[in-house]
């Protein structure tokens, strides 16, 4: 039997680098699969939380957020697409218009 | 022992292929990368009595999402992307940031006290298929977020075709 504690280092593992990519990465459709990433990570230490816990919730879940992030990736393409009509370029350090 | 084996293989593989996305200079390379990814996690849900999630990582997540971040890839202008560094020019802040979080929140695993077991046993499920009992759940207990979920792929559709079209010219 594989413990749970290995299930979640790995969750966290990925996650963090989903983060990591997120934070340092200057192209927005890799900034946003790094989002992507760490939805993944969650849903993997959801799935394996609802197994050790022989509940149905965490499964649920998943199926939730599944749903949701193609939702999100439908939205945030179209915004990139948008992005891209309007400034030629994909690159998040090129966007400071705000000058926030 | 066979299980550590088959878990070690796709810890391993996950966190490989996760590295390699985000490090990758050509977006493609990135999705293709992806793709195996999510491969594997779905490999992970099966081993972890998860059939339905197991396939609907596949059928939407590989099938669908990958497929829309392929075809906005290919939208954008690739050789410029490639001659240039990939990373801001603060990464180590990055990596220091997303380190300590890492140490701490594996530092605070060993606090984990389990809750009481639920109802659901492998055996259980087995007996009547993870399909037919998810499904039972997501049309009873679960009825309400699930009619929620409908509008917000519906706000999705709306959304996304507002967004993408090209302003006409009056």
């Amino acid at each position: 039997m594989v413990p749970l504690n290995w299930y979640l280092i790995l969750s966290a593992a990925v996650f963090m680098i989903g983060m990591f990519g997120f934070l340092t990465r200057k192209n927005v459709i890799i900034m946003f699969m790094s989002v992507e990433l760490m939805l993944n990570a969650v849903n993997i230490s959801l799935v394996s939380f609802s197994h050790y816990l022989q509940d149905m919730r965490g499964h649920i879940l998943v199926f939730f957020i599944i749903t949701v992030a193609a939702a999100e990736a439908a939205i945030g393409l179209a915004i990139i697409l948008a992005l891209f009509r309007n400034k030629q370029t994909a690159h998040v350090d090129e966007m400071n218009e705000m000058k926030g | 022992m066979l299980q550590q084996l088959f878990f070690g293989y796709y810890a391993f593989t996950i966190i490989i292929l996760s590295l390699l996305v985000v490090t990758r200079r050509n977006p493609v390379h990135s999705v293709m990368w992806m793709l195996l990814l999510f491969f594997h996690i779905a490999g992970l849900y099966l081993f972890l009595n998860a059939e339905f999630i197991a396939a609907i990582q596949v059928i939407v997540y590989a099938g669908a999402i990958l497929v829309l971040f392929l075809f906005v890839v290919l939208l954008l202008n690739l050789k410029e992307e490639i001659s240039l560094k990939q990373f801001v020019g603060s990464w180590p802040a990055g990596l220091f940031v997303t380190g300590l979080l890492f140490v701490s929140v594996v530092s605070v695993l060993g606090s984990y006290i389990q809750g009481p077991i639920g109802k659901y046993s492998i055996a259980a499920v087995r007996s009547e298929t993870h399909t037919k009992a998810l499904g039972k759940l997501l049309y009873t207990e679960y009825l309400f977020p699930f009619e929620i979920a409908s509008l917000i792929l519906l706000v999705a559709v709306i959304g996304a075709i507002v967004l993408a079209k090209r302003k006409l010219r009056s």
